[in-house]
């Protein structure tokens, strides 16, 4: 009973906050998208936070993790940060340029917008959608959950800035993008932004994104992406989560796939108090590819929870999902996906497992595979496992003279190999093996060391 | 250099070693023979530190040193190879990682510097060549995907990297055809010195044409019950195991 009063305090609060910053909210956005702001709120006051009771949110109480009294900037707040300062460790000078949002704001407050090798376009959210009306109108919005996911419909209300990105039919854009989420603050922050990405038909794009904390204060993000892939486009998503203990993170990826179309999305959870990955799939075209993967090394006290839903619309289309963890001490962590065939998606491959190697007996994860199929000529598997690591192939290791520890250390990065082997972009695979080592070896405690350099080369 | 007396060893609380004696010196062959179940494996495993097994009385002695007091990889510094009957598959570790964390974790065990990668690659081509192994099986992950008898020679290609004083083969002749024997045995043989030792488990004695022992025992039920010198191998070939154990008084 006291739970729930806390619970629609918390939901009375941002409503609140929604009320009484109606309009600097509503300031600076166009009407559509404020039109769309109302619509949200509203069904936000209809749906509040999940909580456990609800199936989705069953081993990550959303809910409580809002209720923080986290500050939440509606304008940027300007943070003396030197870019060099902060990443210069391991390369000298950036050689690509970086894309930075700062608790979720576009940085380069001076270049908003700007025009990449074909007319392709990356900057900022909010200035895109004043520049942009018609392109930004036609995607916005249209792929994400508002209907049914509070934690979406509360972003979509307080939509500001984020990344967009735009490449236009048939352009190609050979070097990766980076982009770096900042979290710096000296108070609690609270950060929603909102992501776009356009990729036309025929058109190509990799994108790595990394997020982290730079300073030890507490945070919570709830943020959205959205990606619109056309007709045989191609996009490769790597995400690299690195964040300290005291950040929380929500993170709604929204994938929409015409026809032949093919999506690599990587999703490295490498560090971070509490994770929810929510990553939801809308093959609606004939001929999609989409390969969903993650990896994620848990320990302490953290929380991982993924969640993958993959809807087999359209006929013709190959779905992998591979996620593997590694949960260590007394964290938890919790996998659900879903896939969905529909009933006219005819001769559909859909694959997806799940791995776990569990290090003490206090670790724990849920794992839950879901198929549901409509359609009857289809090919489907599914498939989880939780284990230790293999005691035959320690003994083998130590028989050659390789340490206990040094074995183990072998044992799970060969473990999570098979997720980083998947990674397209050479150079992010180079610095993701290092780093996810360096995970392994509990040598990571520093964030800003090198993800900055992801893709240099 | 080892020096095994009066050994009991249990698994699950069954016994299986009823009690070992075996005195191995340095430049020695030993082979050990025996039927299915007799406790050759087990033997070797305890050797190499097998925390499966569960030591009951007696005493190890290896270069001076208690066997007991070391862990598996300490064994494994100090020169003890334990080849595997069946060789275990490490997907994801690639088997040049694999030799080279070995090869440095024993040069460290042995107070020495690291080899360097060029020092360390050269040394893996001398000896792959030494035991004839095919080149693209050390660009694969460790014995995955490898036919039983390439498992076999990459245990005596490890074997050759590490350079061992006591390597304890463990059946490493079955499951191979003629032609991987001879490699098989031909690697050991190269390997010999009056500094090193073997002791070699068998099922058959035509690994004994290739490798020719200094001594031979037979072990049955968990006790070496004969110790002869090389022509006790032919006899066992001849007469099979029988007489032996008519000769125990249980």
């Amino acid at each position: 009973m006291s739970s729930e009063i806390i619970h629609s305090e918390i939901k009375n609060k941002l409503l609140d906050l929604y009320q009484n910053n109606h309009e600097v909210l509503k300031n600076g956005s166009p009407d559509y998208i404020n039109k769309i702001r109302e619509k949200a709120i509203e069904r936000f006051r209809e749906l509040g936070l999940p909580d456990k009771k609800n199936e989705n949110y069953k081993y990550t109480d959303l809910k409580k993790e809002f209720d923080n009294g986290y500050k939440t900037y509606l304008s940027p707040k300007n943070i003396k940060f030197d870019m060099k300062e902060i990443f210069s460790c391991d390369v000298p000078d950036l050689n690509t340029k970086v894309i930075l949002l700062l608790n979720g704001w576009y940085y380069d407050r001076e270049n908003l917008l700007t025009e990449l090798p074909g007319g392709a376009i990356i900057g900022s959210f909010q200035k895109a959608s004043e520049i942009y009306p018609e392109l930004v109108k036609k995607h916005f919005a249209q792929y994400a959950d508002i209907e049914n996911e509070g934690s979406v419909a509360l972003n979509t209300a307080f939509v500001k800035d984020g990344i967009f990105l735009f490449v236009p039919k048939g352009v190609i854009i050979e070097k990766p993008i980076q982009i770096i989420n900042v979290l710096m603050d000296e108070e609690e922050g609270f950060t929603q932004h909102r992501n776009l990405y356009i990729l036309e038909e025929n058109s190509q794009a990799s994108i790595v994104v990394c997020d982290h904390t730079l300073s030890a204060s507490n945070f919570l993000t709830n943020s959205v992406a959205e990606f619109y892939v056309g007709q045989n486009a191609h996009l490769d998503y790597s995400r690299i989560q690195n964040e300290h203990n005291g950040s929380k993170q929500i993170s709604h990826l929204f994938f929409h796939q015409e026809r032949d179309s093919n999506v690599t999305a990587n999703t490295i959870s490498l560090h971070g108090g509490l994770i929810r990955n929510n990553i939801s799939v809308h093959l609606d075209g004939e001929g999609c590819e989409n390969n969903t993967y993650g990896l994620y090394l848990t320990d302490k006290g953290q929380h991982i929870d993924n969640h993958v839903f993959i809807d087999h619309a359209k006929p013709h289309c190959i779905s992998n999902q591979l996620f593997k963890g590694v949960l260590d001490d007394f964290a938890t962590g919790a996998f659900n996906g879903k896939i969905l065939v529909r009933r006219d998606a005819q001769k559909t491959q859909a694959y997806q497992a799940n791995n776990n190697i569990l290090l003490t007996d206090d670790a724990d994860i849920k794992t839950r595979p879901q198929l549901e199929i409509y359609a009857d000529d289809v090919k489907c598997s599914h498939g989880a496992t939780v284990g230790q690591l293999d005691e035959n192939a320690l003994f083998y290791m130590r028989a050659r003279g390789i340490n206990k520890k040094e074995a183990k250390l072998l044992l799970m990065y060969a473990f999570a190999h098979e997720i980083i082997q998947k990674i397209k972009v050479p150079a992010l695979k180079d610095r993701i093996t290092d780093l996810v080592e360096k995970r392994l070896r509990g040598e990571l405690s520093r964030c800003n060391f090198c993800q900055m350099h992801c893709c240099n080369s | 250099m080892l020096s095994i007396k009066n050994l009991h060893a249990n698994i699950e609380s069954k016994e299986i070693l009823k009690g070992i004696n075996l005195e191995v010196k340095a430049g020695e062959v030993h082979a050990i023979m025996g039927p299915n179940g007799s406790g050759k494996s087990t033997l070797a495993s305890v050797l190499a530190g097998r925390e499966l097994f569960t030591v009951t009385e007696g005493k190890v002695t290896y270069q001076g040193k208690d066997l007991f007091e070391l862990s598996p990889e300490e064994r494994a510094s100090e020169g003890i190879f334990l080849g595997f009957q069946y060789p275990i598959e490490i997907p994801g570790v690639s088997m040049v990682n694999f030799m080279k964390t070995a090869v440095n974790e024993q040069r460290k065990h042995r107070g020495l510097e690291p080899l360097s990668s060029s020092d360390f690659l050269k040394l893996m081509r001398e000896k792959k060549e030494l035991v004839e192994l095919d080149s693209n099986l050390t660009n694969r992950s460790v014995n995955e995907g490898f036919s039983g008898g390439e498992k076999k020679r990459n245990e005596i290609f490890q074997m050759a990297m590490l350079e061992p004083k006591l390597a304890i083969l463990d059946e490493t002749d079955s499951g191979l055809d003629i032609d991987a024997l001879r490699i098989v045995a031909n690697g050991v043989n190269k390997l010999k010195s009056p500094y090193n030792a073997s002791i070699v488990i068998t099922h058959y004695q035509r690994l004994l044409d290739y490798i020719v022992p200094d001594f031979v025992h037979v072990l049955y039920d968990g006790k070496i019950i004969r110790s002869g010198g090389k022509e006790l191998a032919f006899e066992l070939e001849e007469k099979g195991y029988d007489w032996l154990k008519k000769g125990i008084v249980v």
